[in-house]
C-alpha cells in the first residue's frame, strides 16, 4: 500500500479493493498519549466514523462508500473520491483570479450550506468541519457541462444530537477554520450560512446558538 | 544603527522589564506576585504589587544590561489582553519613562509578543504555534499579514484549569501552580479517566475541571487515588487534547514546524508529548524554557522592535503617545503583522 498522506489523526493509503481503487484509513497508535487514552479514543472514533458514514448516505448526503472495516487494526477501506479538497479548490481559485475575490465559488458555498443543513436536520454533528474535510468532485455530464458534487469525509469526531447548541458549535468550528484558512472570505462564508438558513428546518435556534458561542469567545477575558 | 528597545510587561501576576538590542536580549528581570495556597491573584492587589516593584525591576533591567536610559531608543509596553488594573499600572510607568526620556512609546499585543519571542529564541521560521497560558489557549498559524487563530478553547484557558485545580487541592503557588502540578504529577501513576472534549481544532475544559473537582472531594475515590494520581491524570488528558488540536491544525495547514509558547509551554511533559507527535509526522518542535515562555519584558521589547522598524517607522512621538492606551480584550488576529513577508 502506498502512503498518500498523514492526516490529522490517521494515515491514508492508496490501495485496491476487489479491483476498485480505494483509500485505506488507518488510525495508528499515537505514542504521545497514554495507552489508556489512545485505545479508548481510537476505538470510539472508528465506530463513530463508520456509523456516521452510513447514516449520511441514508440522509442523502454524499460520502465515500465503506468497503470494509477491520476493528482490530483500526482500518477502514473507503471508496476513493476523485477530486480535490474544498480547501485546495478555494486556494487555487483565489490564485487564478486577479481580483482575488471568491465570486466564482459562491455556488459551491451555497451547496455546502445545503449539505450541512441536511446533516443537522438528520441530527448528525460532524465534529470537525473544515474545508480539508470536504472533497469536491467535478464531472462532465451529457450536455458537456461541468457539475460539482461535494462529499463530506472524516467523521471520527461525529456524534448524533438534536441540540441546537451542538449544531451551533459545529458551525462555529467551521466558521473559524474557514475564515482562518481563507483570508477575507467573510462574504463567502455568509453565502454558505444563508443557504443553511434557507434549507434547514430548525435554523433559527441553531443560528442563535452560533451567535451565542461567538459572543462567549469575544467576552472571554484573557489573562497572561 | 542598532535599535535598543525596553519592554514593560504586567498583564497578569508577573512584572517583567527587559531590554533587547537587534535580537539580543541584554536583560530580562522579573518579579512574580505569589499568592498563598488556595488563593488566586486579584486585579487590585496585583496592580499594587507591580507598582511597588516597578522601580526595582527597572533599575535591575538597566544595570543587568549595563546601559543607561540614554542608550534606549524606544519604550514598549503591553497594551493587552490582560487584567485591567495591572495593565494600567504598567502602562502608566512605561508612559512616564517614555516622556521623561523623550522616547517613542509602542503598545504591544501580549500574544504576538509571545510568538515573536519564541521565533527569536528558537529561530523557527513559520511554525504552527500552540499558545498556552493562564488566560489563553490558541492554535495559531501565520498567513497574509496576520496570525490567524485556527483553534481555541471555547470556555476557559488550560492554565486557568490547572491553576483552579491547584487551588482545590491546596498546592503552593510558588513559583507557579502549574510547575507544582507538573512535579507532583511525576509521582502519580494511576490513571483516572476524565472527560475528553475536542471539537475539531477547538477544545473545552470546564467539563474536565468540574469532574476532577468532584473527584478530589469524593472520599471513597480519594481512598483509591492520591492527589499525585489526579495531577497525573489531569495533565495527561489536557495535554493529549492540546497536542491533538495542534496536530490537526498542522495537517490542515500542511505545516512541518510547531512551536509552543506561553507559561504552560515550559511544562516538560507537554513538550515531550508534542515532540513525539512532531517526530511521528516528520515535523520539528521548537520550545523555550521558563525565562522566555513565562511572561517577561524582553518579549514585549522584541515585538515592539519589530513594530517600530516596520509599520510604525514613520509615526511621530506625539501620535504614539496619543495611541498609548490599554485594553483587556485584544485578539491575536487583530494586529497587522508588518514585519513578516506577506
Ligand atoms: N475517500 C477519500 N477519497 C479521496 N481522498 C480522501 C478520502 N478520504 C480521505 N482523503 C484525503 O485524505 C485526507 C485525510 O483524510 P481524513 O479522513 O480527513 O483523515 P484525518 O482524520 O487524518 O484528517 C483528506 O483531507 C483527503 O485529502
Ligand atoms: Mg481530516
Amino acid at each position: 500500500m502506498n502512503l498518500l498522506q498523514q492526516g490529522a489523526e490517521a494515515r491514508l493509503f492508496a490501495a485496491n479493493f476487489c479491483g476498485r481503487s480505494c483509500i485505506v484509513k488507518e488510525r495508528f497508535p499515537k505514542k504521545y498519549r497514554l495507552q489508556e487514552i489512545d485505545e479508548k479514543l481510537t476505538k470510539k472514533r472508528l465506530s463513530q466514523e463508520v456509523k456516521a458514514l452510513q447514516r449520511c448516505r441514508k440522509a442523502g448526503i454524499l460520502t465515500p462508500i465503506i468497503y470494509f472495516v477491520d476493528t482490530t487494526r483500526s482500518i477502514i477501506f473507503l471508496e476513493k473520491i476523485d477530486g480535490e479538497t474544498v480547501r485546495q479548490h478555494i486556494v487555487s481559485v483565489r490564485k487564478m483570479q486577479e481580483d482575488s475575490s471568491y465570486h466564482s465559488i459562491y455556488p459551491m458555498a451555497r451547496e455546502i450550506g445545503k449539505i450541512l443543513a441536511k446533516l443537522h436536520d438528520a441530527d448528525l454533528i460532524h465534529g470537525d468541519l473544515t474545508t480539508s474535510n470536504m472533497i469536491i468532485k467535478t464531472s462532465d455530464n451529457k450536455l458537456d457541462k461541468k457539475t460539482n458534487e461535494i462529499f463530506l469525509i472524516d467523521f471520527g469526531l461525529s456524534f448524533s444530537s438534536s441540540l441546537a447548541e451542538d449544531k451551533g458549535v459545529d458551525l462555529y468550528v467551521l466558521e473559524r477554520a474557514f475564515l482562518s484558512t481563507h483570508p477575507n472570505s467573510e462574504e463567502l462564508f455568509s453565502v454558505l450560512l444563508d443557504a443553511y438558513k434557507d434549507v434547514s428546518k430548525k435554523s433559527s435556534s441553531v443560528l442563535t446558538k452560533l451567535e451565542e458561542v461567538r459572543q462567549r469567545g469575544r467576552k472571554r477575558s484573557m489573562i497572561g | 544603527m542598532p535599535l535598543t528597545v525596553i519592554g514593560f510587561e504586567g498583564s497578569a501576576n508577573k512584572l517583567g522589564i527587559g531590554i533587547v538590542r537587534d535580537g539580543v536580549v541584554f536583560s530580562n528581570p522579573r518579579h512574580t506576585y505569589v499568592t498563598p495556597p488556595g488563593k488566586g491573584f486579584l486585579p487590585r492587589e496585583t496592580a499594587k504589587h507591580h507598582r511597588e516593584w516597578m522601580l526595582n525591576v527597572l533599575k535591575q533591567a538597566l544595570t543587568d544590561a549595563g546601559l543607561t536610559h540614554a542608550d534606549i531608543d524606544c519604550v514598549a509596553y503591553t497594551k493587552g489582553p490582560g487584567m485591567g488594573a495591572p495593565l494600567v499600572s504598567v502602562a502608566v510607568a512605561a508612559r512616564t519613562v517614555a516622556q521623561l526620556w523623550n522616547k517613542p512609546l509602542i503598545g504591544v499585543n501580549h500574544c504576538i509578543a509571545h510568538i515573536e519571542m519564541g521565533r527569536l529564541i528558537t529561530s523557527a521560521d513559520n511554525p504552527t504555534v500552540l499558545y498556552v497560558s493562564g488566560g489563553n489557549t490558541q492554535v495559531i498559524a501565520y498567513s497574509e499579514r496576520r496570525y490567524r487563530i485556527f483553534g481555541e478553547t471555547i470556555d476557559i484557558a488550560v492554565g486557568n484549569c490547572l491553576d483552579r485545580f491547584a487551588r482545590i487541592i491546596q498546592i503552593s503557588n510558588d513559583p507557579s501552580p502549574g510547575y507544582n502540578i507538573e512535579q507532583l504529577a511525576k509521582k502519580g501513576n494511576k490513571f483516572l479517566q476524565l472527560p475528553y472534549t475536542v471539537k475539531g481544532m477547538d477544545v473545552s475544559f470546564t467539563g474536565i475541571l468540574s469532574f476532577i473537582e468532584d473527584a478530589a472531594k469524593n472520599k471513597t475515590l480519594m481512598a483509591e487515588y492520591t492527589p499525585a494520581d489526579l495531577c497525573f491524570s489531569l495533565q495527561e488528558t489536557l495535554f493529549s487534547m492540546l497536542v491533538e488540536i495542534t496536530e490537526r491544525a498542522m495537517a490542515h495547514c500542511g505545516s512541518q514546524e510547531v512551536m509552543i509558547v506561553g507559561g504552560v509551554g515550559c511544562n516538560l511533559r507537554l513538550q515531550e508529548m508534542m515532540e513525539i507527535m512532531a517526530n511521528e509526522r516528520g515535523a520539528r518542535l521548537y520550545a523555550t524554557d521558563e525565562r522566555f515562555c513565562i511572561d517577561n519584558g524582553a518579549m514585549i521589547a522584541q515585538a515592539g522592535f519589530e513594530m517600530y522598524r516596520t509599520g510604525l517607522k514613520d509615526a511621530t512621538y506625539e501620535d504614539l503617545l496619543e495611541e498609548s492606551w490599554c485594553t483587556q480584550r485584544f485578539r491575536t488576529d487583530e494586529v497587522e503583522v508588518t514585519w513578516r513577508d506577506p
